[in-house]
């Protein structure tokens, strides 16, 4: 009997063990991306100053002479973050207030898959999209438009984040309670009033949040820029122009045949560890906001 | 006084048009993708498309290599993702004490899947690559889609591990279960639905993710079916990807093809995963 309790304990304790090395597979993913990123953006270091990569206006690693400037990198991948707030805040915004607030359950039940479908379309067929169909509509428009441009690539990259917006929002406006709301409309005031003064503000954090986190997925977002927006690193705030995200550039560095060791294979560390810190930093502001600002209701 | 009630009155309705001409745009906007692209790779989509390797000539190209190395890279990644993501969301319900150590790891799980995909490729590179010497291989490419589809996982499975109530773990207790005995009798059982659901969405984002297999090199020419996992291999992403940055506009067809094939896959799995998820939330009613 005392045997049998040994060896089921042992059993037990053996089950804990594994669970627990298997969460911890997390922490070496973390740790892997962060020693990686570090180790060799300081080899990159070691031959460029800091000051010329994040100050240079430049950015033309595989053309002789080199110069490392990442702020055009940087334009490029703001140009396509701005545009793509442009379309998803406030199409995301009103489809929650929408959802949340006017939407019978059967119109609920439409829309919400539709949403999910669209957060689910893999990038690259938004490139697809943006090449084959926004572009050249934009150019029939503005006949100036490049055939690669970065406003093309930011209306797809809207579209992709907007599920993810309109979502997050919805659960905001969700979690206030309904006395705040029926309080307002007590007092005398239209829906649109409600929803200005009492549902919008009580979800404000939860609606930040989202706004944030969506734009955190822009800035990372790779395949719809690399494919409809171009290669080409240009300082520049005009969206109709060909310019080059951080994403895209480190996809054409691992395209082309650059050998491993070179300073041209480090910089995609160096642009990695930009990357990595900036959304990093977003999402650690999106929760800081969520939990500093939620309004707390019983 | 009246003129001020009906102009509060004429904007609280306009606002409410525009906020349904928002909402309803989404749906106009999937119907003109997915138009736009059927429209594009319809025509293309026949036997010889489905059953040949790419080529130089358009009308002789097709995603036998692409469909099979989806189909070798999935299984990996189930192989590989599942048992360690459910493991991981296991330990964390079940096991952690509520302490710093257990609240780092969330913190970082939730982290981890805001991380942008083509840094998932970097590590991959890095480690599995070069590293490891896996080279181009299946292996090497489903390592790192694991890794990227991990948090997606553990995050689905937790949710399903909460939602089996209390009494449930209580009651096996009582009569003298393990813990677990618990989870593998009681809570596993329950919780099995949801976390099959969120195992399969994960699963379509592993099967139309393009940049982290770029980065490790994936964008080769394959013209064959890979036999073992140390088989450099294609998918069908990257497949599309090749096409649609070609110049010749028959390769956009052709990428049009690969789409719909890509779109009809996971919107099969999603219907699956919606499927599952209302089936189960109509047999357990806590």
């Amino acid at each position: 009997m005392r045997l049998l309790f040994r060896q089921i304990n042992l059993k037990e304790k053996g089950i804990e063990i594994f669970l627990s090395l298997s969460a911890f597979v997390s922490i070496l993913t973390t740790m892997g991306i962060i020693m990686i990123l570090f180790t060799e953006s300081f080899q990159f270091f070691k031959n460029v100053s800091p000051v010329e990569f994040f100050f240079g206006t430049q950015w033309e690693p595989l053309l002789v002479p080199k110069s490392f400037g990442i702020l055009p990198l940087l334009s490029g991948t703001l140009i396509i973050v701005a545009g793509s707030a442009l379309i998803s805040i406030p199409f995301g915004v009103l489809t929650a207030i929408y959802l949340s607030q006017f939407a019978s359950e059967k119109t609920r039940n439409i829309i919400k898959p539709v949403l999910e479908i669209l957060a689910g379309i893999p990038t690259v067929v938004y490139g697809f999209f943006a090449l084959s169909f926004i572009t050249p509509i934009l150019r029939s428009i503005l006949p100036f438009t490049e055939v690669f441009n970065a406003a093309s690539a930011s209306i797809v990259v809207g579209i992709m984040i907007l599920p993810m917006v309109a979502s997050l929002c919805d659960d905001a406006l969700r979690s206030v309670p309904r006395s705040l709301k029926e309080g307002g409309f007590a007092l005398g005031s239209t829906d649109f009033e409600v929803i200005k003064g009492v549902l919008v503000p009580s979800a404000f954090s939860g609606i930040m949040a989202s706004f944030i986190l969506a734009l955190s997925r822009a800035f990372g977002e790779t395949m719809a820029v690399t494919i409809a927006a171009g290669a080409t690193p240009k300082l520049t705030i005009n969206p109709l122009e060909s310019i080059q995200t951080m994403t895209s550039y480190i996809v054409q560095v691992s395209l082309g045949d650059t050998p491993q060791g070179g300073i041209e294979y480090q910089t995609i560390f160096a642009v990695g560890i930009v990357l990595f810190g900036v959304t990093l930093l977003m999402n650690f502001f999106a929760n800081w906001v969520m939990n500093r600002y939620r309004e707390v209701y019983e | 006084m009246n003129d001020i009630l009906s102009r509060r009155k004429l904007k609280a309705k306009i606002f409410r048009i525009i906020a349904t001409i928002s909402t309803w745009s989404s749906i106009i906007i999937l119907i003109i993708l997915l138009g736009n692209i059927a429209l594009d790779g319809f025509s293309n989509i026949n036997w010889t498309f489905l059953s040949s390797f790419p080529s130089r000539f358009p009308h002789k190209a097709g995603i036998k290599a692409a469909i099979w190395g989806s189909i070798w890279m999935l299984a990996l990644v189930a192989i590989i993702a599942v048992p360690i993501g459910v493991s991981a969301a296991i330990y964390l319900e079940e096991y952690a004490k509520k302490n710093k150590l257990s609240r780092f790891i969330e913190i970082n799980i939730a982290n981890l899947a805001g991380v942008p995909s083509i840094i998932y490729g970097i590590l991959g590179l890095t480690i599995f690559v070069r590293f490891f010497q896996l080279d181009r291989s299946l292996l090497a490419g489903s390592l790192t889609m694991s890794l990227l589809i991990l948090p997606v996982i553990i995050m689905a499975a937790r949710e399903a591990i909460k939602a089996v109530p209390k009494s449930i773990r209580l009651g096996a207790f009582a009569v003298g279960a393990t813990r677990w005995q618990t989870i593998q009798s009681h809570v596993l059982p329950a919780s099995t639905p949801g976390i099959f659901t969120g195992v399969i969405l994960a699963m379509s984002r592993a099967i139309g993710e393009t940049a982290p297999l770029i980065m490790i090199g994936a964008l080769t020419y394959v013209a064959f079916v890979p036999e073992n996992i140390n088989d450099p291999f294609t998918t069908l992403p990257i497949q599309i990807y090749n096409w649609v940055s070609r110049p010749q506009v028959e390769f956009h067809h052709l990428a049009a093809a690969g789409i719909i094939v890509l779109l009809v896959v996971l919107l099969t799995m999603n219907a699956t995963a919606i499927l599952i998820r209302n089936r189960s939330l109509k047999k357990y009613k806590w």
